[in-house]
């Protein structure tokens, strides 16, 4: 039995009063591949936050032991300094800056802060070498693929003498071919001596490489899957992953399900910095009155692509299909076409997409719907207000008063106010992008309530949403969503965790 | 007592610059031992000013986006050169010579918000470019050399005043009329605005503080414009400044396009998200630059009775300056028109009063920077204070 290189104990980690993580305890051993595996929202990102110090110590409660010692990090420099490397899924590498000085910086080869070209060259061509990277260390970032960047960043962090390199969904962004290559020098460095904690979605890919497999389910550690000991199969980590108890979260609704609504027709979206690659294939979904549909789906799966694009092109080029509305076709190309046709489309990220952060609420609410108050184009105040008072009371906005600044409020109280907003514009269509990220349980609640009021008004409902208890609490049809791809359609009888994670792997499989 | 510190520490922002203005002024008045506010000296003072103060207004809409336009000065010069070819050298009659050096200006704008708002170069750098592109082309214009003088009915704009109706030759008389009446419908829009604040709920002044606050004003109003009519009566530039900060305050703060602009530099993403053609905002918002660079240009080049070569140098930087200085964010989405007008007329005391006391002109340009850096951090300071 190997020893450990790295114990976590009792961590609990709360932001503004919501415990996220709740009791986390985790053991990685001296040259072994340790994997961590959990739904989005789980808590794995915000751990291993703690673990780099990006979250300094006493922001958080509980131990963390590395190689014998208790550490206490302030900063990622800290936890860098003894060891510990983390990658994460953004790559953070400077696209016109050369694979040497990339893998350098921060850490540059100098002599008095004169940088020694020669040795920064040399070191690094071993490097590429022992992560198998043929390219010239000359060669610049933004020129290779992002596999091979994906190795500079291993090489990188070889160049720190890592000892613990942590890997956040490394093969996420790379095709089959790439993410063998990068698990088998996985396997390689193992064999070197090297511990390694792998987070990743893609359970075909931890069951080959991973000797542990611990599970984190809400902010706790529910187990730990021993290779060679217990059972490993896609199977069981999922229900690992997903077997909780679904109290009830989610206010009851009788669903009153009328015509077809909206209808989105061989929908296909390239992406717009790069116009070769199809984000969005043959996309076909609808929505009827009264109905809540849910879009379920991993991180960058194309649902927000998806909302974006039909409200109004924001996002993608060359966008191509058909859109209905009550059997009628229309056309929309920008979002107040969008507005016209009375879709409303709430944003996955309110700060930096929903609200107008230095406005105040009323301004918040009308700003979509502007000329529904004003005539010539002069807004007419006192009804803006009034207005905006009946939204602050209808929808429970707690703040001072209608003039309150937005961006001084609670995160749910923000949501309320960009629901207010969208509401007021008299939607048909309302496509609601992650509607209850980051708010804490109560406001959820609220939120919940108010999505069942519009739908029992006759208001056709998307949800996107990355919580799966979220999407089968409330919708009555689920759409699964995979790689830009309707990958599944499951009716709310049929529609389960279990389902939605096994649509979402058979379509890895095949791809 | 609490409640007016409380009060005070509220509005320090929105007053506080108003403050720094009377303060500056009163400083100015010791120190020229009078001559500052002298009826002569206050005309003079709106004369000097009246161009940086209509750039302000245009430059306020662009740092409200969160842009910047360096053009202006350039734009001005260029445009005060084809006034001056067609009124001087082709004998075009004042008003057509006008409009069409308005129009000139606003394709110029055309021009600019095409590469701003739909090319997406940033501002800075097309203005930039404008900046030498109008500079060279005045200069083209003019082969170097000035071209003087306008026709008498070219300065009215500039440099008339308004006619005396009751004409006796003493004191300005229309100019006192205009006082009184100007007073009667401030204080009438602030009561109505007081009722329906009331009407609401929300909290309102005092109604001893409101008499307070409306007895200060339309003193103010009526000392200045009997100031005025002891010298020649209110000159007509300062009608025509007064009309454009009305109509710009109620464009800013009461109707739709004036809302998207302030979206579109609170956040652009969410305004885009929310409707607004944001593209088109920002089009216009510099189609509209440029016609009131246009306006300046005339004005400037009426009060020199010239077109020069040299017209509306750095211009650009005060017109800029004034929108800072008044509270505006260089982010965007934050100031008003009002808070700009007063950050003009800080830069015009400041240039006026160091004038007079013979102060050398490397010494002015230092102090004003200085000026400028201070009321930015002032800003700063009270905005990371309101925060906590």
């Amino acid at each position: 039995m190997p020893e450990n290189i790295l114990e976590m104990k009792d961590i609990v980690k709360a932001f503004s009063g919501v415990k996220v993580l709740k009791n986390v305890n985790l053991q990685a051993k001296k040259g072994e591949i340790l994997a961590l595996v959990g739904e989005n929202g789980a808590g794995k990102s915000t751990l291993m936050n703690v673990l780099s110090g990006i979250y300094e110590y006493g922001s958080y409660t509980g131990d963390i032991i590395f190689e014998g010692n208790e550490c206490k990090f302030k900063n990622i420099k800290d936890s860098e300094k003894i060891g510990i490397v983390i990658i994460h899924q953004e790559l953070a590498l400077v696209p016109y800056l050369s694979i040497a000085e990339n893998v350098f910086l921060g850490n540059e080869q100098a002599k008095s802060s004169v940088i020694d070209w020669h040795q920064t060259h040399t070191r690094t061509a071993e490097l590429l070498a022992r992560v198998g990277l043929k390219d010239d260390s000359n060669t610049l970032i933004k020129d290779i693929g992002v596999g091979k960047q994906q190795l500079v960043e291993i090489a990188k962090a070889l160049a720190k003498d890592v000892k613990l390199l942590i890997l956040d969904e490394p093969t996420a962004a790379l095709n089959d071919e790439d993410s063998d290559h990068l698990l088998n020098l996985l396997l390689e460095l193992k064999k070197q001596g090297m511990s390694c904690i792998i987070i990743s979605h893609k359970l075909n890919e931890v069951t080959k490489v991973a000797d542990r497999i611990t599970v984190i389910r809400d902010g706790c550690t529910i187990e730990t899957l021993v290779k060679g000991k217990d059972e490993i199969t896609e199977d069981r980590i999922i229900k690992g992953m997903v077997g909780r108890d679904l109290v009830d979260r989610y206010p009851k609704r009788t669903p009153r399900i009328g015509e077809v609504m909206f209808e989105v027709k061989d929908w296909n979206v390239y992406d717009p910095l790069n116009e070769d690659r199809k984000v969005l294939k043959d996309i076909n979904i609808n929505v009827r009155k009264g109905e809540v549909v849910g879009i379920a789906g991993l991180m960058g799966a194309g649902r927000t692509e998806l909302a974006t694009s039909v409200f109004g092109r924001v996002y993608g080029k060359k966008i191509s299909g058909h859109l209905f509305k009550e059997g009628k076709e229309i056309q929309i190309k920008d979002v107040s076409d969008a507005i016209k046709h009375r879709l409303a489309y709430v944003t996955e990220d309110r700060k930096t997409a929903g609200l107008i952060l230095i406005d105040d609420i009323k301004r918040n609410i009308s700003l979509a719907s502007l000329n529904k108050l004003s005539k010539n184009s002069v807004i007419d105040e006192n009804k803006e207000i009034q207005v905006a008072e009946d939204y602050r009371k209808k929808l429970n906005i707690k703040s001072s008063s209608i003039l309150q600044r937005s961006g001084d409020l609670s995160g749910g109280n923000q949501q309320k106010i960009v629901l207010s907003r969208w509401i007021f514009s008299d939607p048909d269509i309302l496509i609601l992008d992650e509607p209850t990220r980051g708010i804490d349980v109560g406001a959820k609640y609220e939120i919940y309530t108010i999505i069942n009021e519009l739908a029992k008004q006759g208001k056709s409902i998307i949800i996107i949403s990355s919580e799966l208890p979220e999407v089968l609490g409330m919708s009555d049809r689920v759409y699964v969503m995979n790689e830009g791809k309707i990958v599944g359609e499951l009716d709310k009888e049929v529609a389960s965790q279990e389902s939605i994670m096994k649509c979402i792997m058979q379509s890895n499989r095949e791809v | 007592m609490e409640k007016f510190k409380s009060l005070f520490k509220s509005n320090i922002r929105q007053y506080g610059m108003g403050i720094a203005l009377i303060s500056i002024m009163i400083l100015f008045q010791i120190l020229t031992k009078g001559i500052l506010l002298k009826p002569l000296n206050v005309t003079n003072l709106i004369l000097q000013n009246s161009y940086i103060l209509v750039l302000a207004i245009g430059m306020f809409l662009c740092i409200l986006t969160g842009n910047i336009d360096l053009s202006v000065g350039s734009v001005a010069a260029f445009v005060g050169a084809i006034s001056a070819m067609l009124a001087v050298r082709m004998k075009i009659p004042v008003i057509p010579t006008i409009v069409l050096s308005l129009i000139v200006g606003g394709i110029i704008g055309a021009w600019q918000g095409y590469w701003i708002a739909y090319v997406r170069i940033p501002a800075f750098i097309v203005t930039l470019a404008g900046m030498l592109i109008f500079r060279g082309l005045t200069m083209v214009i003019l082969k170097g050399q000035t071209i003087a003088p306008f026709p008498a009915s070219y300065q009215i704009i500039s440099s008339g005043f308004i006619p005396d109706f009751f004409g006796n030759g003493g004191l300005h008389i229309a100019t006192l009329a205009i006082g009184v009446i100007i007073s009667v419908l401030f204080v009438i829009s602030e009561v109505n605005k007081r009722k329906n604040t009331q009407k609401y709920n929300f909290e309102v002044l005092s109604g001893g503080l409101f008499a307070l606050k409306l007895a200060a004003i339309i003193a103010i109003i009526n000392v200045f414009t009997y100031w005025l009519a002891s010298y020649k009566g209110i000159p007509t530039v300062l009608i025509l400044l007064a009309i454009l900060i009305l109509i710009y305050t109620f464009i800013a703060n009461k109707t739709v396009p004036g809302r998207h602009i302030y979206a579109f530099g609170g956040n652009e993403k969410a305004a885009k998200l929310s409707g607004v053609k944001t593209n088109k905002v920002l089009f216009w918002v510099y189609v509209n630059m440029s016609v009131l660079a246009a306006l300046a240009g005339i004005v400037f080049a009426g009060r020199l009775n010239a077109a020069t070569p040299k017209a509306g140098v750095n211009f650009e930087l005060d017109a800029i300056a004034a929108c800072y200085i008044g509270g505006a964010s260089a982010s965007g989405g934050i100031g008003t028109v009002f808070g700009c007008i007063i950050g003009g007329l800080i830069m015009g005391v400041l240039n006026n009063g160091m004038s007079i006391l013979g102060i050398s002109i490397d010494w002015q340009q230092a102090i004003k920077g200085f000026v400028l850096l201070l009321a930015v951090a002032f800003d700063v300071y009270t905005k990371n204070k309101a925060k906590k």
